[in-house]
């Protein structure tokens, strides 16, 4: 190869991680009550990067009382012209502080520092700053003259996009006048410890935002404390479920931005290279560990094996490896867990009589890793066509009609996303309007922005988060009865 | 063949959308080439140029000292590469072989260029001259005009006589993507090019703005992918005008090895029309030579 | 012996640059106690011609950023306008003969003011726009686009928040601006120019011309290259009238007077609205 690219890798000394953390509650750091500490990891590498707090039941007492006082204090008083300023100013400390924050998600998240750069962070930035301008504008957001918060929310969020979910939450719930404990994912905390710090730098008022580490006992007793107004939840169907069975029954507000398995729909007249980089960008994009990645390919059959040797063409240029070097394409699986998930289902894919590929793919000794993968002569009944993989591993499926294509595209519990390649607009718009899904990405794919709503139907979720109607779930929009 | 044939045969190629390819030229411009990898791109990207002069005022005099800069460019360092060819209007190309003799390629550009507005026989006689004054190469421009005007087949017809004329010059044909303006009039014109017979499909005159560019480039490099798949016929690519810094040169490069792969990335098959390009390519060489940033007093001025 | 200041010279604001008046004229501004502040260029017709191109040139680059970066550009002119507060406010105070207390109060607002426009610039959209359900086949969606080039005066009084007030919601859509400040009042408002040339705001989107809106306003009401005006400052109902009956001949779109309006009160959507063009597209829905 004439034109082996060096290796080029992001500088790690812009970050300083701390060995140990401890729970950011009422403005400030302190020490878990129960004592407990757990590692987290590199995946790339399977460095111990730090130690954080396991936040116990009188943490998270403590910490939904902090958000409570400063709830009942300071922050349900204040106008909101205010809280658009200190939003924005937290908006602008994340601009300032990007690429730390970029390097430090890769390390702790294994994604390719590329993506946390141009992807993940600049959507951070974005969604504090849109928000952060509806703070004192929410009469004109269609809610009424004078829309009022909700109080506390409790906040959920998965390892895939951890600096990312937590904008999510985080933004719109200050914004509308809430005040906030969240819980980021056991496997990636420091980011979110990091926002804490960022909160202190703004002049955020003390307990408006609590950070508590923790995994699933921690978030347990989260979203069951009693003096929650409203949980968000993102993550996987399974606690999702366990969550909205948690809260029935009470007066809590809950969203919920569950799993996907979105079609990824290619006529034949689709803009075929595009196409191409719209499947590749589906699903490899973050490893695949997407809710509303691209994980079923719908061919038209007509164009079936054209476009798949495009797309295996396509692969073979895809890089895998060290997450901080700026030419990497595929990063590390998040961790063990999951790479054995991933591995489950693809072995089930190939006793199913799925056919494998993967582009030859070295790769390095430690870390978890898992080469980006298609799956053709796949159908709706094999296990990889119906579950959720969360990996970079593609099933494709074919079709004849833009009707089959629809009913296949539907045919599933899930509801988050679908894709639509054609160059006829016609077309693009009445299948937009046929799909059960929340977001509908026609000669495009895996695009974000804080104006546009995003949420799932069916089992993928309730409630949308970012543009006019995610300021919804943050607001107490329900008529007095 | 026929306008109805040729037009249902260009009009049923896929559609490019401008998005899509415009974001994936960008993706591909954030690849990081550093040390040896750019060392190696800065020597390639050296020998692919076509050293280039195209005025008005062109002289023998000027031809002269680019012929000298084209076979050294850099007189402090000998293991600097020679570039690939000069370019040079038809009525120069003797002057241009009578400097170079054999050492490179003697580019010409001819059939009215950079409008392509005259007659027929104007535009052959031009190319004729052209070859028999020697020149290894014919930079053509093909007649927008009529492409505009959906007359397909006299466009076709036009780069086959220009090859014919040709002899044993190889054809570079001119698309002025500028002027082409929509990506899918660029997706035609290149398969429209290649078919007539072209040897290279190249993206501009350098006199039309915007000229080269990322994503018309990389839709041609593309459109030559596809036609080495359906013919197994290889067609270079060339990327001329706008292309000022070894920055851009690498990101071309990065584009060619990731669209076509290694079997283009030499002179044969790839190159571009420069001229105050070359110059930054030797200070980006000499400062990877020297480990300090170069300065325009270490780079000749021709 | 205290310091001999350094005073400044206030010049026009056209196309990201500071020109005096081509036509060499000035005019004498005083304090609330008749004393002489400084000369203030007096614009000129040509200078408003001068404008209206700068205006024009910037309008399409302007208009086709994002809105998120159109929002960006706003409040780094509110980060700008907060570094220069106390310049502002013994402005104001010297122009209006308020307390400091007072003035900054008013320049408070006015920074305030700017950052809740620089928020609007990717919502207005959600709000002014929607789909319509039309009673067939189609995908119809109204989209508010910017009207372009827009002439407006500014309050007399209120030098900066009623400045602010005019300028803000008309540049965060897309359009550009030639704006004419309060004449007795003007020195806030080169104060505002100069925040404008040091933070990310195109040259052109804003151009700020000094003088007497009675003499240059006809030009800009009749010129064919401006698409709306803006009479808020004008105080002569007279003068209003007329400016209106000009902008008949190129069918503007023409904002009244209402130049004792409450600047403190939170505005509505009204002013951004007025400045924008609703354009609603079809398109069938069919396999």
């Amino acid at each position: 190869m004439p034109f082996d690219y060096a290796p080029a890798p992001e500088s790690r000394s812009i970050v300083d991680i701390e060995s140990n953390y401890g729970l950011f509650i009422g403005g400030s750091f302190s020490e878990p009550t129960s004592g407990g500490f757990f590692k987290t990891i590199n995946p790339a590498t399977e460095e111990v990067l730090s130690e954080v707090a396991e936040a116990g039941q009188a943490d998270v007492d403590a910490a939904v009382a902090a958000a409570r006082r400063a709830y009942d204090k300071t922050w349900s008083k204040m106008s909101g012209k205010d809280r658009a300023k200190y939003i924005f100013r937290i908006a602008r400390l994340i601009q300032e502080r990007s690429r730390e924050l970029a390097v430090l998600e890769t390390l702790d998240n294994g994604k390719p520092i590329r993506e946390s750069r141009d992807v993940d962070l600049p959507l951070v930035a974005a969604h504090f700053f849109y928000h952060a301008g509806w703070a004192d504008k929410l009469e004109f957001a269609g809610y009424g003259p004078d829309p009022k918060s909700l109080g506390v929310a409790a906040q959920v969020i998965p390892w895939n996009f951890p600096l990312l979910m937590l904008a999510w939450k985080v933004a719109p719930a200050l914004a509308c006048g809430n005040t906030v404990v969240l819980k980021p994912a056991e496997t990636t905390p420091l980011t979110a410890l990091a926002f804490a710090d960022i909160c202190q730098q703004a002049g955020l008022p003390p307990g408006v935002v609590n950070i508590i580490t923790g995994a699933g006992e921690t978030g347990r007793m989260l979203v069951e404390h009693p003096d929650v107004d409203k949980v968000a939840f993102t993550g996987s169907t399974e606690v999702g479920k366990a969550i909205q069975r948690a809260v029935a029954g009470t007066k809590k507000k809950l969203t919920l931005e569950l799993g996907g398995k979105a079609a990824n729909i290619v006529f034949d007249d689709a803009p075929i290279d595009q196409a191409i980089e719209g499947i590749v960008n589906g699903i490899y994009f973050n490893q695949g560990h997407v809710c509303c990645a691209g994980s079923r390919l719908l061919l038209q059959e007509s164009v079936a094996d054209e476009a798949l040797a495009s797309l295996k063409r396509r692969l073979t240029t895809l890089r895998l490896g060290d997450p901080l070097d700026k030419n990497t394409d595929i990063g590390a699986i998040n961790s063990s867990m999951q790479l054995s998930k991933i591995e489950e289902l693809t072995a089930s894919g190939e006793a199913e009589g799925a056919e494998r590929w993967s582009p030859t793919c070295p790769i390095p000794d430690k870390g978890f890793w898992f080469p980006p993968t298609v799956f053709t002569n796949v159908t709706q009944a094999h296990r990889i066509a119906r579950e959720e993989i969360f990996g970079p591993v593609l099933s494709v499926l074919t079709f004849r009609t833009p009707e089959e294509a629809v009913a296949k595209a539907n045919n599933t519990p899930f509801g988050l996303s679908a894709g639509i390649w054609t160059e006829k607009g016609s077309r693009i718009l009445w299948m937009a309007n046929q799909m059960r899904a929340g977001i509908v990405w026609a000669n495009t794919f895996n695009r974000f922005d804080p104006t546009s709503p995003f949420g799932g139907f069916k089992e993928s979720g309730f409630g949308r988060e970012g543009g006019v109607q995610g300021l919804g779930a943050y607001l107490n929009v329900e008529d007095p009865s | 063949m026929d306008n109805g044939t040729l037009t249902s045969r260009l009009h049923g190629l896929p559609g490019v959308d401008q998005v899509g390819l415009e974001g994936r030229a960008a993706t591909l411009a954030t690849r990081s080439i550093k040390k040896d990898s750019k060392i190696w791109a800065i020597d390639t990207a050296i020998s692919m140029v076509d050293l280039t002069t195209l005025e008005g005022m062109d002289t023998d005099g000027k031809v002269r000292a680019l012929c000298a800069k084209a076979l050294h460019p850099d007189p402090t360092d000998s293991t600097c590469p020679a570039v690939a060819a000069v370019c040079v209007y038809g009525d120069l190309v003797a002057t241009t072989r009578a400097c170079v003799g054999d050492r490179v390629h003697v580019a010409a550009v001819a059939t009215a260029f950079p409008s392509g507005r005259a007659s027929m026989d104007v535009k052959l006689m031009d190319t004729k001259q052209a070859a028999a004054d020697g020149a290894d190469e014919i930079d053509m421009v093909i007649d927008r005009g009529a492409f505009l005007a959906g007359n397909y087949a006299k466009v076709f017809e036009e780069i086959v006589a220009v090859k014919e004329a040709c002899g044993d010059a190889h054809l570079k044909v001119i698309l002025e993507t500028g002027e082409l303006k929509t990506y899918d009039n660029v997706r035609r014109a290149s398969w429209l090019a290649m078919q007539a017979g072209a040897d290279f499909i190249k993206t501009s005159t350098g006199k039309v703005s915007p000229a080269a560019t990322l994503p018309v480039t990389l839709l041609m490099l593309e459109a030559v992918r596809d036609f080495a798949d359906q013919t197994g016929t290889r067609i270079g690519v060339k990327a001329a005008g706008g292309i000022k810094t070894s920055k851009d040169a690498i990101r071309y490069l990065v584009m060619v090895n990731e669209t076509v792969g290694e079997d283009w990335l030499n002179p044969d098959m790839f190159r571009f029309g420069a001229s105050s390009l070359l110059n930054d390519l030797l200070m980006q060489r000499q400062r990877m030579r020297d480990g300090h940033y170069s300065g325009p007093d270490y780079v000749t001025i021709d | 012996m205290s310091r001999v200041d350094v005073r400044k010279t206030h010049k026009l604001f056209i196309g990201g640059a500071f020109p005096r008046s081509e036509s060499g004229r000035t005019y004498e501004v005083t304090d609330s106690k008749e004393q002489f502040l400084a000369n203030m260029a007096l614009a000129s017709r040509k200078d408003a011609r001068d404008a209206v191109l700068a205006a024009r040139s910037a309008v399409a680059k302007w208009s086709s950023a994002t809105a998120y970066n159109r929002g960006q550009v706003l409040y780094r002119i509110a980060e700008v306008m907060e570094g220069r507060r106390e310049q502002f406010i013994s402005e104001v105070s010297d122009s209006e003969g308020v307390s400091s207390r007072k003035a900054g109060a008013h320049v408070d607002a006015a920074i305030d003011r700017w950052v809740w426009y620089a928020g609007w610039a990717d919502k207005y959209a959600q709000v002014i726009g929607n789909t319509n359900p039309v009673a067939g086949p189609f995908f119809n969606f109204s989209v508010p686009e910017p009207t372009g080039v827009v002439a407006a005066v500014a309050p007399q009084d209120a030098s900066i928040l009623g400045l602010v007030s005019v300028v803000a919601p008309i540049i965060v859509t897309g359009n550009a601006v030639i704006v004419m400040p309060s004449s007795s009042r003007p020195i806030p408002a080169i104060t505002l120019a100069e925040c404008l040339a040091t933070s990310d705001v195109p040259a052109g989107v804003v151009n700020i011309l000094t003088g007497a809106p009675a003499e240059v306003m006809p030009w800009l009401a009749e010129h064919a290259d401006v698409n709306a005006l803006d009479l808020t400052g004008i105080v002569d109902e007279g003068v209003a009238a007329d400016l209106e009956r000009s902008a008949a001949g190129t069918v503007k779109r023409v904002r009244g007077a209402a130049p004792h309006a409450d600047w403190q009160a939170t505005p509505s959507l009204s002013r951004i609205r007025a400045f924008v063009e609703v354009k609603t597209v079809w398109h069938p829905m069919g396999a």
